[in-house]
């Protein structure tokens, strides 16, 4: 590795780590595609009740993030659902 | 009363017979009465790691269908008078046996032996559950990599499933050099990712090889990988050792750079 590669390239062993580190979340949550997808219509339900999602650009998946609190890596459920538009709940 | 121990792992490859002969041995070298149960039955190895494959009458399987009695099919060692091999079958299955035939068998030799280690085959399935039933602690065996770190933590999982009192682990393979320079993942990071009390380390040692070449287990000769094992014996007696020095990242620099750590 030559001196350049030094400050960009992360080192293999700290990208095993984190590899590990968020494969391992997925394992031990030990949720299949069948739940996730359950989850993912139940999340659906919820939210199209007060604004309209794209439904087919949606993606929920879990990874880890930082705590707030302690800096730690944490479990997380990440959903990203697009907005297609606000619905205002008209008074009838 | 003796005490049972499964050497398991997951993924295969790993070191678990290479693991499973060296801690055994060392505990016989110990003074310990001490009995190694080859439970992979159908990828018989632990006998010729031991060097031994040329004694095999009777195995497993012939114990527990009841051809032959337990003292017949035991094998001594070449070496030590309290160390003991009982062999798996070569030409049978998995299921030739059930968990609940080798908890009695397990329970049995308790009596006599004061450890009972069983060599544990790769994979979660019957093999592992029969090498598991009767045993009251686990060494985990891992190298530091991302295929058996992320098995060995399944493991893990299973054996907490299972109520094993006791799980320890063993980092395998570890190559000094390859942690410094930040390309292989340390023993400190393992036991991070796994939060499993670690009993060794044993470094990447090309006297193994030569070892098993040979049929000897090397515990307790100069190499380091044979210190390490000896170790591994000290510490299940329950001798605090410190860690051999081998998996420290302990550059130059990163000893000064330590200097300007936090604590």
């Amino acid at each position: 590795m030559g001196f350049a590669d030094f400050f960009k390239k992360k080192s293999s062993g700290s990208v095993a780590k984190d590899r590990l580190k968020l494969v391992l979340v997925s394992d031990r949550a030990n949720c299949s595609p069948e739940i996730m997808e359950q989850m993912k219509n139940d999340i659906i339900q919820v939210i199209s009740k007060y604004m309209e999602i794209d439904m087919e650009a949606m993606d929920i998946k879990i990874s880890t993030t930082e705590s707030d609190e302690t800096g730690v890596s944490v479990p997380a459920l990440f959903a990203n659902i697009p907005i297609r538009d606000m619905k205002t709940k008209k008074a009838e | 009363m003796g005490e049972v121990i499964v050497v398991t792992s997951g993924k295969g490859g790993v070191g678990k017979t290479t693991t499973t002969a060296n801690v055994g041995t060392g505990l016989a070298k110990l003074g310990k009465k001490v009995v190694l149960i080859d439970t992979d039955i159908g990828l018989r190895n632990l006998d010729v790691v031991m060097g031994l494959e040329n004694r095999i009458v009777y195995n497993l399987v012939d114990v527990i269908e009841g051809n032959c009695r337990i003292k017949q099919a035991l094998i001594k060692d070449k070496r030590h008078d309290t160390l003991y091999l009982l062999p798996s079958a070569q030409t049978k299955d998995k299921s030739a046996v059930s968990p609940e035939q080798m908890k009695k068998l397990a329970d049995q030799l308790k009596e006599e032996f004061d450890y009972i280690i069983m060599d544990c085959p790769a994979g979660i399935e019957q093999g592992f559950q029969n090498a598991i039933a009767g045993a009251d602690s686990a060494l985990v065996v891992t190298t530091p990599e991302v295929s058996a770190v992320r098995d060995a933590d399944r493991i893990i999982g299973l054996l907490e499933a299972n109520e094993m009192k006791q799980t320890h682990l063993i980092v395998n393979r570890l190559r000094t050099q390859m942690v410094k320079d930040n390309n292989m993942m340390s023993s400190d990071d393992v036991v991070e990712i796994l939060g499993v009390d670690l009993i060794g380390v044993v470094p990447d040692d090309e006297q193994i090889i030569v070892a098993t070449n040979n049929g000897e287990p090397l515990v307790g000769s100069d190499a380091l990988s044979g210190k390490a094992y000896m170790n591994i014996c000290r510490r299940l007696l329950g001798e605090e050792v410190p860690l051999l020095d081998l998996n420290s990242k302990n550059g130059i620099f990163s000893k000064i750079g330590s200097l300007f750590k936090k604590n």
